[in-house]
């Protein structure tokens, strides 16, 4: 085991004329659990998906220009065996309409294709990880029946069966009620309790952040600032990476 | 009725019906589901310019209309994956083309082409040996890849989550277009240019509105695209119409059905 998760130096990535990452530095150590905050199009998901090795597939138009390195677990992203890593994308980008049900997603992740026939060991399972999110009930309701909240405990299942070492979630917390969001926290830290693993987690939810994770990152395109949240959640700070702070970005910060 | 089965041509138009309608479906799940409906349009005029051509030459027009069909579905793909210009613009574009290319190789041909018409309608009834080994291997090919399922069914429910999983997502996609290519072609005698689409779209689109997975949802596809072709082949048989129109009729009527279900 190495010591770091995720290691990142000079990491840039530009789509055409478009600089979504510039000289990103990074250095996550295992256990963490990172909050990664920043305006739209700042380039977080870009962040998360260089992880995965998806930086490339982001966009289709324009020549990608990717620069520096990336080590997720001590080897290059493509390079981690895919169990080592869970993801849980944005809810926004889920196709409803494709017929399945909750119980299929979530074996879905354990085996990494698409299943014909659920064994009974892997229903077992798949329930048990239901259970633990507070959705067993929601085992064989279909995708396009589920609301917001209820697609995310699933995904979060689908995510964690495959026990990763590194969680990544891109705002896992939209669309999601105050209630489920308390929810996704307990179970986000009874897992890594459980197991020690990393969590990388992009959120718009400052002060949740703020009460959760262990450092937060806060990102404009470059890393603006990276620690412990009472250090980095400071006025200053985010005046630089927002230009101004307040409502205008959907984002409040308690005090201020 | 029972009768006519005893005709070898009307056992090869049930076979060839059979094979067609299961292997059109099966694809066309995957089709349908990654809201690509419109490729089987594009490519069943990519195949009328394939025949064209081999009319044109003098050769078999299967053995044309296949390497030409197939280079087109491949053509259609890469563009999909080097661009953001939206799949239906890039199958838009290939089908206008093709379209243009087979009108074209028509027009240099001497004489009127009774041939031609045939491949435009179908005609499953003079469906020849020779037919019927093409969509046999073809056949045998989409069987022999019957394991792939997982991996497309997974890429098909979520391309990210596929590719995040290193499963060989652009691999499968090539090789489905192929396929698709293939199917297309070696059906076009049988259900004619203008009607193939329906095969890959309509039972998967009934068998959708009927399924809670997606399993279940290629397997009706499968049985809903085969079963079609016996009513619709009777009627034909029986009162005299063309058998591709009474066979998409059947399929249209077996969608209806499925739509009536639901809402009850």
């Amino acid at each position: 085991m190495t010591a770091t998760a995720v290691e990142i130096q000079q990491f840039s990535v530009r789509f055409g004329e478009f600089q979504a990452l510039q000289e990103v530095n990074l250095s996550v150590p295992q256990g963490a659990f990172v909050a990664i905050v920043g305006p739209n199009g700042a380039g977080k998901s870009t962040l998360l998906k260089a992880l995965l090795g998806l930086e490339r597939g982001a966009l289709r138009d324009g020549p990608t220009q990717v620069s520096g390195t990336v080590r997720v677990l001590g080897l290059p992203p493509r390079q981690v065996p895919p169990g080592w890593v869970g993801y849980v994308p944005q809810v926004k980008g889920f196709d409803r309409s494709f017929p399945a049900l909750a119980l299929e997603v979530v074996v879905s992740g354990l085996r990494r294709r698409w299943p014909f026939i659920i064994t009974a060991q892997e229903r077992k399972k798949a329930e048990a990880m239901l259970d633990k999110v507070g959705a067993l009930a929601l085992a064989n309701r279909r995708l396009g029946r589920l609301s917001g909240g209820e697609l995310q405990r699933v995904y979060l299942a689908r995510s964690l069966i495959r026990e990763p070492r590194l969680l990544l979630l891109d705002e896992p917390a939209t669309g999601v009620d105050a209630v489920g969001e308390a929810d996704l926290y307990r179970h986000l830290e009874a897992y890594q309790r459980e197991t020690g693993a990393t969590i990388l987690m992009i959120t718009h939810d400052w002060e949740a952040a703020q009460h959760h994770a262990s450092a937060v990152l806060v990102l404009n395109r470059r890393v603006v600032g990276y620690g412990p949240p009472e250090r980095v959640l400071c006025h200053e700070c985010l005046s630089q990476a927002f230009g101004h702070v307040g409502h205008g970005h959907g984002l409040v910060l308690k005090g201020d | 009725m029972l009768e006519a089965l005893q005709l070898p041509f009307m056992q090869r138009a049930l076979l060839a019906g059979l094979l067609v309608g299961g292997l059109a479906s099966y694809l066309g799940v995957m089709v349908v589901q990654r809201r690509l409906s419109f490729l089987g349009d594009g490519l069943a005029h990519a195949a009328f310019a394939g025949v064209a051509l081999g009319l044109l030459l003098h050769q078999e027009p299967l053995w044309v209309a296949i390497p030409f069909a197939v280079g087109v579905s491949l053509a259609i793909t890469w563009v999909r994956e080097q661009s953001s210009l939206g799949d239906d613009t890039a199958i838009g574009i290939f089908f206008a083309v093709s379209v243009a290319l087979g009108v074209l190789f028509m027009s240099l041909r001497q004489g009127f082409a009774p041939d031609a018409v045939a491949y435009l309608f179908g005609s499953i009834l003079t469906v020849t040996p020779t037919d019927l080994w093409a969509m046999g291997l073809v056949a045998l090919g989409v069987v022999a890849l019957l394991p792939l399922w997982p991996d497309w069914a997974y890429a098909t429910f979520d391309r990210e989550l596929a590719l995040a999983d290193r499963r060989p997502v652009l691999l499968h996609d090539y090789l489905l277009a192929a396929l698709v290519a293939l199917v297309v072609v070696v059906s076009v005698k049988v259900v004619g240019i203008v009607l193939i689409a329906a095969f890959i779209v309509i039972p998967a689109a009934t068998a959708r509105l009927l399924s809670q997975t997606f399993a279940a949802m290629t397997l009706r596809a499968v049985g809903i695209g085969a079963f079609s072709v016996l009513p619709g082949l009777a009627s034909a048989y029986l009162f005299d119409i063309p058998a591709g129109s009474a066979i998409v009729l059947t399929q249209a009527l077996f969608f209806l059905l499925a739509l009536g279900l639901r809402r009850l």
